[in-house]
């Protein structure tokens, strides 16, 4: 008997208005999966997560996580799940520790010194504890960011653009975190990217997005294989630009 | 319903503790202004208490209305203000992403407004003393009663502001400054409700303040406690704070549905 989906997006909708920023999505999520959340600026992306986390009520459909209806019940599964985006900050003024002291509290952490050692260690982040988040580079407060969203431990990882301003070292580091952490855990990961090599390295099932409806979904490699492309990267702009096997499609 | 939990509640106390301990400017700020507001009437009051029969006879009268006073502001800005540090920090997003609620949320800034004004006006309340010889605790135990009333209209007033700035933007932020003085004339801070006119009287009663403010005057010119103003306050109050509670989580609702949650900042 096959294992229900952790994520469940049924003709999920969101418009602003005349916008329609999503129009009818519907997709599931496995277990242990690895999916990316693709597409161009405008395309959904950001959107689609948001109503995962309950942050933005959806116009009409439903999402379901670990079988929880989110926009009614998500209270039942937030201590279960967990986002990282370089574009929500933390507290400026408290120091590293101080914020995700605070978080590991309210995520029902245990042992936290013991969580918060651990995790400055794997991100490499225990040089600056004590120093103000907002005295932070960018590269160091996505890692604080990372570091926050993996305090709970939990079974499903929301990432938005998780290796956005690092350099190439630090960003293959944090991919090899999330891999880590995934196959020692068994947590199911969405991520949104525009980084295709992270994309074919992390995912085992992709969602294309284009304005607001779902226009290609598959493994990284059948996608290649359906495009007739050498990597996603190509796949990305045959998609982003209209075009479908090579041809333009509008 | 998710059952409320102490400890997310502690946790977010605890973010703002971790704030006031990194700025000894902060902590200075919060007993600076009631400071100097009883400094100014102590003085106004030593002047007038030679002129005034009422003064010469209650001469706490106007330093326990300032004092008062600040106890209803300090306790609307402890939620208004407190609340714009997480928008200013742009960390709304990640906290309704935790697993805190937004009733959790409105019960840690009340908890942090009521230390936040134990601090302020403590300060204030026991510098009088040695200053111009007045203790505030010369109004006994109905003192207990008034500041538990002003503490809960300041948290309504301060849910309500906040409602509109999350509403409107940070533009709206100058309303937490200016909202309280719009009510100050009315609510007979240092006068009695009787000096107003007429057709304001009515609007003036309406407020829980002005039931503590007639019963601040009743204990130290009659010399006696009025039950009557305590209850009328304090049922005021829960019609405040009910109303301020329900904006609170309604413009949370509406930002849900715009989306303004995840852009929400300066």
């Amino acid at each position: 008997m096959s294992t229900p989906p952790v994520i469940q997006v049924d003709d999920l909708c969101k418009h602003y208005g005349p916008v329609r920023a999503v129009d009818g999505i519907s997709f599931t999520v496995a277990r242990g999966a690895t999916c990316a959340l693709l597409g161009g600026n405008g395309a959904g992306k950001t959107t689609t997560i948001a109503m995962l986390l309950g942050l933005l009520l959806p116009t009409s459909g439903q999402i379901r996580i670990l079988g929880e209806d989110i926009p009614r019940h998500r209270y039942r599964v937030l201590p279960r799940m967990n986002f990282s985006s370089p574009y929500m900050d933390l507290p400026q003024r408290l120091t590293v520790w101080e914020n995700l002291t605070v978080y590991a509290r309210l995520y029902g952490v245990r042992r936290i010194h013991e969580r918060l050692a651990t995790l400055g260690r794997e991100l490499d982040i225990d040089g600056f504890f004590k120093r103000p988040y907002g005295s932070l580079s960018a590269g160091q407060k996505t890692r604080v960011v990372l570091a926050k969203a993996l305090l709970n431990e939990p079974d499903i990882l929301l990432l938005d653009e998780p290796t956005a301003s690092l350099d190439p070292d630090t960003a293959d580091r944090m991919r090899s975190t999330l891999t880590d952490y995934r196959d020692r855990s068994g947590a199911t990961l969405l991520l949104a990217s525009h980084n295709m090599s992270e994309v074919e390295r992390l995912c085992d099932q992709v969602i294309m997005l284009r304005a607001g409806h779902i226009v290609a979904t598959g493994t990284p490699r059948e996608l290649i294989h359906r495009y007739g492309r050498k990597d996603m990267e190509e796949v990305f702009l045959d998609i982003a630009r209209g075009i479908r096997n090579g041809e333009v499609r509008e | 319903m998710t059952a409320l939990s102490p400890q997310r509640i502690g946790a977010l106390v605890l973010r703002y503790l971790y704030l006031l301990r990194g700025s000894w400017i902060r902590v200075i700020e919060l007993a600076y202004w009631p400071t100097v507001q009883m400094v100014l009437w102590g003085f106004i009051t030593r002047y007038l208490a030679g002129h005034s029969d009422v003064l010469y006879q209650a001469s706490g009268l106007l330093l326990s209305g300032v004092l008062l006073w600040d106890i209803l502001f300090r306790s609307q800005l402890g939620v208004s203000v407190v609340f714009f540090e997480e928008l200013h920090s742009r960390n709304l997003g990640q906290l309704f992403i935790s697993p805190l609620q937004p009733i959790e949320l409105i019960l840690a800034l009340m908890l942090v407004s009521l230390a936040r004004t134990l601090l302020g006006v403590g300060v204030a309340v026991l510098l009088a003393m040695p200053f111009y010889g007045f203790n505030l605790f010369q109004l006994g135990p109905p003192l207990l009663g008034f500041f538990v009333n002003l503490l809960m209209l300041g948290w309504a007033i301060g849910l309500m502001v906040s409602a509109l700035v999350l509403r409107y933007g940070m533009g709206a932020e100058s309303i937490a400054w200016a909202a309280i003085f719009a009510i100050a004339p009315l609510c007979g801070i240092y006068y009695p409700v009787a000096t107003l006119p007429d057709w304001l009287q009515p609007l003036s009663w309406a407020l829980p303040a002005s039931h503590v403010f007639e019963g601040m005057r009743t204990v130290l010119l009659e010399h006696r406690f009025r039950l009557d103003f305590l209850l009328y306050a304090l049922a005021l109050n829960a019609v405040y704070l009910s109303l301020g509670a329900s904006l609170f989580l309604a413009a949370l609702h509406k930002a849900r549905e715009r989306g303004s949650l995840l852009q929400s900042g300066e």
